[in-house]
């Protein structure tokens, strides 16, 4: 597609309407009120693709709107009984809280759909006078003279052969003096951003885990609002690292989630079969007795923490929130981080934009945010994650509640900073080196195949496009990914997108939830998920 | 206390339709009058007449009324409203087209898709493309439209008598200029009786009509297909039957080596009978098939032709 | 010649609608809401004739909750001219009621057709078209797959059971679209931004005078009672009796 498109120029373009894209455009106004701020955000409407448990730390939402307490919000349940459980397959034994480093706990947290905390960030930030649309994916980045100068929106009607169709609409270049990626995990751009211009040179490769979440509608007398219980264990095994949550919100609705790191090792570990067994456990399916599930959902999660954070600002942009990746694995929190992470970012660039300054890489950003919260939240876990993968779930578990002991009472570990070992793609081992899981049987009650649950997902997209999930070479995925791997994409990916039938590579697209773990865990890094039309996706509702 | 429907015919035949909104109008526990309306519809009436349960057959024949337009036909409806407490017509295109005119111009508001009558007054209707089902209580002068699919029809045995009306006359604003009915061998995907679904099972397109046409023809059947075999590529776009398909409700619906994943039973989980023919006895579409057959296809669905003769 | 099209929000296409569990509605919290799809192929067909120099203008209208200017601004986006919103805080507004408020409307309007969904697919009353027509003794083609104007008449072909047929219509008239009518365009990033400057009358039922109190009592809504296995006959002469049995044949 070569036809010019048509330009609008902004101060600041702002990719991603999730918390820390929200927090930049509104401390971004609430600095600078004339200031033009606008975000493009894919999903078709502001938190239909955003999913998170969500426990979330409010000092985030302290800093950018003080007074929200006051406000009507849709953060409604305070943390009230925080539980943590270690499950063997026909028990669980509770820690007791006063082994947790203090910053495990979650008193003073809130249990919120975070898409719903994203939808009234949304209004908030319209009211400041941002101009928010849904609907439009950033594809493509606007690189002038090796500095970004804007995004480009997708192409619309682009039909499967790849033709114009009848509909079709040219993107729009959306030009920014800066331009803040706030895509999330593993976000298109990001991808781009980071590989032009070198951003993570000089840090650790990302690491990531796959989260998935159900809500659902339970019985008054399974219900009890404020309870936060995490588990670790059964069903994965030792060497797997991941757990659990369940979180009992208002109106009868609890979410329950699991979350697989993904540097596993066995091509035939099914992530989302794990969860599904997880809820079948003596201890949890009580819970789900007589409920009803209502909607489902994945999305990979960032689980580097301080080593892989790369370098935030480029010439003409930063990364915020968690296209840079500022989750605290053992809190299992990053929106906190994301929404500080926008609000640090938007007072360099009102502070440049206001000293006449654009399209220059913003010098101080990354001391500052890693010397800011967000370092100090991440640092003190900063061994957790390399500790799981080394010593696996039990003792790794052990070594790291030492080490966030240490590293709260003494303010330094016994470790240092010890490094990730492998990328997640590159810790598949060949099929053969394993057995295939046996999953139990789902009973439609309380287990669920993948195609009824991206049912409730609401994922659509529209039909005649050319897939958006681009595989590099036909030839390596029949090679390796099936022959060597048993075709692990089969397993990993939450929403059945990936058939092997007789041979050949089936893409189903269309049921894609946007998790990006595929374009994380392919062994060959042979899928690339670039943005579908715009508001394609899932519909999510509430989570 | 009388209830009047409205007959469902194509000029020649009386169709089913008529003694499934009998089957509903009886329901409301009045005597039914049904009006046959149209040009020469002398055997229609006749048929109509022949209804169980039917007191009385109006037949208002004129040519203004030929072509079923919903204009002459509402102002006849009105005209008529005075001695009926509730006036019924299956919902169908005509249906559907005239009776909402009936119920403005009566002031009164029509209840759509009437799929079980609870009470004289109080009606079960689907809503949200059947994803939900609304219970509504009406007061005053009833105006109905009927859902086929949830009824049966009445069978054979009265003997009403048939009184011809007087005609309105038509101010002509609206004409009929012609029609096209499917003339191909097959009916259409969203409105045939029964339909013939073929899935990814099939193999290749060759399979998928060698395997599938038989059948249809055998029935007069049309045919489907899941997602996942027309993005195989063996049956075209627009005979997918599911979510982002069609949404089919024939009385009889075949599914052949159709796993039946939830998005497929969005499309057809209102037809009345399912029948699953697959090889993999735990696929969900026996969880939803009246009737289910397990094994291979390619030898079972020949054998059924076969017996079906 | 002035077109002026009604159109509807509701809960997207997309949403897989949950029934409330006290069977008092359906949840539309927090739930995405778009424009009725019929009602994005009414616009679609104004704007063909308005880019074909038949039409002039295109109005667009709509009855409902303050939120429902979004649906007018998705409209005005798409392209058409202006926009009414005949604002209430009515939890439920019938087909009839609609009727009536479009016929005030066009009192006022005075187009020369109305062209509007078929049905929406929230109530899938399938009703408004047909009523207003009928309120304004206007002609009506229904289930409209093509139409074609002429001078004071046009042609609309129709989707009716078993094919289609084509009307001549007087104008003005009433006519209802069906999904085959066209296939909506995208409203363009451009396109959404222009919208928003765009104008858009608020009115209300009171002051055109209008009645909007429902006529009919939702008892209650509940789940469809979903299908159960049946059973597993043994060969395929088993199967084809069965069927004879069960009178599909």
């Amino acid at each position: 597609m070569t036809e010019p498109r048509e330009e609008m120029e902004f101060d600041v373009v702002i990719v991603g309407a999730g918390p820390s894209g929200l927090a930049a455009a509104i401390r971004l106004k609430q600095l600078s009120p004339d200031l033009s701020v606008l975000i493009v955000e894919k999903g078709a409407e502001v938190g239909s693709h955003i999913i998170s448990g969500a426990v979330i730390d409010p000092s985030g939402l302290d800093e950018l709107i003080p007074d929200w307490r006051e406000r009507e919000t849709p953060i409604k349940t305070a943390v009230t009984d925080d539980r943590f459980v270690w499950l063997t397959e026909k028990s669980a034994f509770p820690l007791p809280n006063f082994i947790m480093p203090p910053l495990m706990s979650n008193h003073g947290n809130y249990i919120v759909s975070l898409a719903n905390v994203c939808k009234w960030l949304a209004t908030e930030a319209e009211a400041l006078g941002v101009d928010i649309y849904p609907g439009f994916a950033g594809a493509e980045l606007l690189v002038e003279d090796g500095v970004v100068v804007g995004v480009a929106t997708g192409d619309m009607g682009i039909e499967k052969s790849g033709q114009p169709g009848p509909n079709f609409a040219r993107g729009m270049a959306l030009k920014g003096k800066y331009v803040l990626l706030a895509e999330g995990v593993r976000g298109s751009l990001t991808k781009r951003a980071i590989a032009e211009f070198g951003l993570a040179k000089e840090s650790d490769f990302q690491k990531y885990g796959i989260g998935f979440k159900e809500i659902w509608q339970v019985a008054d007398a399974n219900h009890r609002p404020g309870l936060v219980q995490h588990t670790l264990g059964w069903p994965l095994q030792d060497t797997v690292g991941g757990g659990s949550y369940i979180y009992h919100l208002e109106d009868n609705q609890v979410a329950i989630g699991f979350v697989v790191h993904l540097n596993y090792k066995n091509p035939y570990l099914s992530p989302f079969d794990e969860f599904q067994r997880l809820k079948t456990h003596p201890a949890i399916k009580g819970t789900f007795e007589g409920a009803k599930r209502l909607s489902y959902g994945a999305r990979a999660i960032s689980e580097g923490g301080y080593q892989s954070i790369p370098k935030l600002a480029f010439p003409g942009g930063a990364l915020i929130g968690d296209a840079a990746g500022f989750v605290n694995l053992p809190r299992i929190k990053g929106s906190h981080n994301a929404v500080l992470s926008g609000i640090v970012t938007a007072e360099h660039v009102a502070a440049a934009l206001a000293a006449g300054r654009s399209g220059d890489t913003l010098a101080d950003l990354d001391a500052a945010l890693r010397a800011g919260a967000i370092g100090k939240d991440l640092h003190k876990v900063r061994n957790v994650k390399p500790l799981l993968s080394r010593f696996g779930t039990l003792f790794g578990m052990g070594l790291a509640g030492f080490d966030m002991w240490c590293n709260t009472l003494f303010g330094a570990s016994l470790f240092g900073t010890l490094r990730h070992g492998k990328p997640d793609h590159a810790t598949l081992e060949p099929a053969a080196l394993h057995q295939p899981i046996d999953y139990p049987k789902r009973d439609g009650m309380l287990t669920f195949d993948r195609l009824s649950s991206v049912f409730i997902s609401g994922t659509n997209h529209e039909e005649n496009q050319p897939p958006h999930l681009h595989v590099a070479d036909l030839a390596l995925q029949k090679a390796s990914e099936l022959d060597v791997f048993a075709g692990p994409s089969t397993r990993y990916c939450p929403a059945g997108v990936y058939e092997w039938v007789d041979g050949s590579y089936v893409i189903n697209a269309q049921n894609c939830v946007h998790c990006k773990t595929c374009d994380i865990k392919d062994p060959n890094q042979n899928i690339d998920w670039v943005p579908p039309e715009g508001g394609g996706g899932p519909n999510y509702v509430n989570m | 206390m009388t209830t009047l429907i409205l007959a469902e015919h194509d000029g020649k035949t009386l169709n089913e339709a008529t003694a499934k909104a009998l089957t509903a109008a009886k329901a409301l526990g009045a005597p039914v009058h049904i009006l046959v309306a149209g040009h020469e519809v002398g055997a229609i009436a006749a048929a109509a007449a022949k209804l169980d349960g039917v007191a009385k057959v109006l037949s208002a024949d004129a040519e203004s009324l030929a072509h079923q337009l919903a204009e002459p036909f509402s102002a006849l409806l009105v005209s008529l409203a005075g001695n009926y407490d509730a006036i019924v017509a299956p919902a169908t295109s005509t249906g559907k087209n005239t009776l909402p005119r009936v119920a403005a111009l009566l002031d009164v508001m029509q209840v759509s898709e009437v799929s079980k009558v609870i009470a004289p007054d109080t009606f079960e209707r689907p809503i949200y493309a059947g994803n939900a089902i609304e219970t509504v209580q009406a007061s005053g002068k009833l105006v109905l439209t009927i859902r086929i699919s949830a009824f049966t029809a009445t069978g054979e045995g009265g003997n009403a008598p048939i009184e011809a009306l007087a005609v309105p006359a038509d101010d002509g604003r609206s004409r009929w200029l012609g029609a096209e009915l499917s003339a191909s061998v097959r009916p259409e995907l969203a409105g045939a009786r029964i339909v013939v679904s073929g899935g990814r099972a099939l193999g290749s397109a060759e399979k998928f009509d060698e395997v599938l046409a038989p059948l249809a023809d055998k029935l007069n059947a049309a045919i489907g297909a899941s997602r996942a075999a027309v993005d195989a590529g063996y049956a075209a776009n627009d005979m997918q039957v599911g979510q982002t398909g069609k949404v089919v409700a024939p009385e009889l619906y075949i599914a052949i080596g159709i796993s039946g994943a939830i998005q497929h039973l969005a499309g057809m989980k209102d037809s009345r009978i399912v029948v699953a023919i697959n090889k993999d006895a735990d696929a969900p579409i026996f969880q939803v098939a009246d009737f289910g057959l397990v094994g291979d296809l390619f030898t079972l669905v020949p054998a059924l032709v076969k017996a079906l003769d | 010649m002035k077109i002026l099209v009604p159109v509807k929000r509701v809960v997207d296409a997309n949403v897989k609608i949950r029934v409330k569990p006290d069977g008092s509605g359906v949840d539309t919290a927090n739930v995405k809401m778009s424009m009725n799809p019929f009602d994005e192929n009414a616009i679609e067909e104004a704007l063909r004739l308005r880019e074909a120099g038949t039409a002039t203008e295109v109005v667009i209208v709509t009855v409902g909750s303050e939120k429902s200017a979004e649906t007018l601004r998705a409209g005005l986006a798409m392209g058409a001219d202006r926009a009414i919103h005949v604002k209430t805080d009515a939890p439920r507004i019938e087909p009839l009621a609609v009727a009536k408020v479009l016929k005030a409307v066009i009192a006022s309007e005075a187009p020369d057709l109305v062209i509007l969904g078929k049905q929406a697919i929230d109530d899938d009353s399938n009703q408004t078209g047909q009523m207003l027509s009928a309120l304004l003794g206007w002609p009506q083609a229904t289930f409209a797959s093509k139409i074609v104007i002429g001078t004071g008449s046009m042609d609309v072909t129709r989707e009716i059971d078993g094919g289609l047929e084509t009307l001549r219509l007087m104008l003005p008239a009433v006519v209802t679209a069906d999904l085959r009518l066209n296939e909506p365009r995208y409203a363009s990033l451009p396109n959404i931004m222009k919208a928003k400057k765009k104008p858009l009358d608020e009115t209300s039922p009171e002051t055109l005078g209008v009645d909007i109190a429902p006529r009919l009592t939702v008892l209650k809504t509940t789940e469809p009672a979903g299908r159960t296995a049946g059973i597993i006959v043994a060969s395929a002469e088993e199967l084809a009796a069965k069927l004879k049995q069960a009178g599909v044949l």
